[in-house]
């Protein structure tokens, strides 16, 4: 910046003739370019690659450690790996991580797709549906976790009293480990649902015109259009969902821990959560750290399936469109 | 779909009045979406009615559906007895530092992206849209353990220092600047402005919708985070409102109506937001997940 007074001479010159200019000063400019383009993204590099690739290298440190945050922990190589292995609690929270995912990720797609095409059309009100169905998006997991923890509450909830006029009996809910889970997905889908609707319909506007009229003047129905026009152009849409959603899934916490803690008997205990108790409950960072990677590794090969399957849709795409 | 059909058929009364043709006959699929809708505003009308029952309403035998009257006494409850204005006040402040640094910094380091050439910028830019794939849990120990280091934890610098600025702040900074012509700039540039002075006086006021989206995104992320202020905030003064409405919950179990009154609390600023910025809102959703 001390150099801003050079910069204002120098500018009339430049102006009229450029190529006058002398390499030096073109030299010059270009270093205290660089400096001011450090000067920008400093902050940035520190915060985001300091609190970002720092502790992925030291979380992997960590794995290999026994360690508990307090005093200073020892090398125990792959132990803490072997121990997951035969840990029957990780193998309950990576099963319940899976049945959350494999529950919520598909039919928070169909679901939003489903709507998407419902809500495409210019009637009355459709804004506010539009809206309504969104809403809860915005909702905290936090807030939505105690919210329904009072409506699903055994005693005092209103679900148990709206079943109750139906003459159905009391219902555990989320103190069910048979309904917990499956509660949880619910829950999930009622807030989650609304951002794939979103995508999707932004999503539907870009479908070619062209094709849908031709291919109705060729006699297609609704169906025969769904099938082999809107779906195939929503494709990267979907596959795109697809990883966003498998993400948030395998790395859902903040709902379990307002609702259930993990309980009843274990039966929502998911991987996230797992960790947080093995790291600032139990004080087994190290052991946490490990868990951590093994879903990482697990979120990486789903990342890099989905990437060859994008890969390949994609020309499946471009033939359909060819 | 059908609005194509519909367009196609009615393409004369389209002509004269897009919005007459689709008033004129109640279309069938309100009979599908009404219910729908209503069905997903039910959760939070509850919680509305619920947060101002009384406890007796609440606690009867099957619970009330409806209130008989609007009782105030689990606002009065959670905004006298308990900690959440000073909540209130720790998620504000942590959500504005979080939204003003972000456009500052993001939009720093975006234009930097987007404009200057210096060495390892593309390296550097790779490795920072590889850290918003990063699982959290990946982060939350050693974020934790640097948090320590800095003598932050149980203050809300633990809370605000990690979300100074995101990667998706800087990312999508430097798409939106890269939209815009360089022969804007390049006229200032000229008269001898600093690229300090470029960015403030001539680019920024361009990037409005970037702007907002970044606002927005990161203000409902900061206010809406629990797991990270659950895991450095040991102090109930410095809890954040998901944070305090969360261990509110877990001491009140009897209160139903004042926990539901401080969910209300809690909620409100983000629905308010959302409603009166429902446009930005969305389009910043779609614009950052197509662009994924």
């Amino acid at each position: 910046m001390t150099s801003l007074p050079r910069a204002i001479t120098l500018a009339p010159q430049s102006q009229p003739r450029a190529p006058a200019v002398s390499r030096r000063g073109a030299r010059r400019r270009a270093r205290r370019e660089k400096a001011t383009a450090w000067a920008f993204i400093a902050p940035s590099v520190l915060v985001i690659l300091g609190l970002g690739i720092v502790p992925v290298v030291w979380s992997l440190l960590l794995s290999f450690r026994a360690d508990d945050l307090v005093t200073p922990g020892r090398w125990v190589g792959l132990d803490n790996y072997r121990a997951l292995a035969q840990d029957p609690n990780f193998h309950t929270a990576v099963g319940n991580t899976l049945l959350y995912s494999a529950l919520f990720v598909p039919l928070s797609l169909l679901g939003g797709l489903a709507l998407a095409l419902a809500l495409n059309r210019r009637i009355r009100f459709i804004g506010l549906y539009r809206t309504l169905l969104f809403i809860p998006f915005v909702v905290s997991a936090a807030a939505q976790g105690v919210l329904f923890s009072f409506i699903l509450d055994p005693e005092f909830g209103a679900a148990n009293s709206l079943l109750h006029k139906f003459g159905i009996s009391p219902q555990g809910f989320l103190t069910d480990p048979d309904q917990a889970m499956y509660l949880l997905v619910l829950i999930s889908l009622w807030s989650g649902v609304g951002f794939c609707v979103v995508v999707y319909l932004a999503a539907l506007q870009d479908v070619p015109r062209e094709l849908v009229e031709a291919a109705r003047i060729d006699g297609a129905g609704r169906w025969r259009v769904l099938r082999h026009i809107t779906l195939p152009a929503l494709t990267p849409v979907t596959v795109f969902l697809l990883l966003w959603q498998l993400i948030t899934a395998l790395q859902v916490f903040d709902l379990v821990y307002v609702t259930t803690k993990g309980g009843p008997l274990g039966s929502t205990t998911v991987i996230v959560y797992f960790v947080w108790q093995q790291a600032f409950q139990m004080f087994t960072a190290g052991y946490g750290a490990a868990a951590a990677y093994v879903l990482a590794l697990a979120l990486l090969v789903a990342g890099v399936a989905l990437r060859v399957v994008r890969r390949r849709q994609g020309r499946v795409v471009e033939g359909a469109l060819r | 779909m059908s609005t194509r059909t519909m367009s196609n058929r009615t393409m004369g009364a389209l002509k004269v009045s897009a919005r007459g043709a689709s008033w004129r006959r109640v279309s069938p699929w309100h009979l599908l979406l009404a219910p729908l809708a209503l069905a997903f505003a039910l959760p939070l009308v509850w919680l509305l009615l619920s947060s101002v029952m009384t406890n007796a309403e609440i606690n009867r035998f099957p619970p009330a559906l409806w209130p008989d009257g609007i009782d105030l006494g689990g606002y009065r409850y959670v905004l006298g007895n308990a900690m959440f204005p000073r909540w209130f006040a720790n998620s504000l402040i942590v959500a504005s530092v979080a939204v003003v640094s972000n456009l500052l910094l993001g939009s720093l380091g975006g234009y930097a992206f987007a404009r200057m050439r210096f060495a390892g910028s593309r390296v550097l830019l790779g490795l920072m849209l590889a850290t918003m794939v990063i699982p959290f849990q990946l982060t939350m120990i050693p974020t934790f353990l640097v948090m320590k280091w800095l003598g932050l934890i149980d203050t809300l610098g633990a809370l605000i220092v990690p979300s100074l600025v995101t990667p998706f702040a800087v990312f999508l900074f430097r798409q939106f600047f890269l939209t815009l012509p360089r022969e804007i700039e390049e006229a200032a540039w000229i008269d001898g402005c600093s690229r300090l002075r470029v960015l403030f006086s001539i680019v920024m006021p361009l990037a409005r919708p970037a702007l907002a989206t970044v606002a927005v995104l990161t203000f409902l992320t900061t206010w809406n985070d629990l797991s990270w202020p659950l895991i450095a905030i040991n102090h109930d003064t410095q809890y954040t409102l998901q944070l305090g409405l969360t261990t509110f919950q877990g001491q009140h179990h009897a209160r139903w109506s004042a926990v539901m009154a401080g969910n209300v609390i809690t909620v409100l600023p983000v629905l308010v937001a959302f409603l009166l910025a429902q446009k930005t809102f969305v389009q910043s959703l779609t614009s950052s997940g197509l662009k994924g």
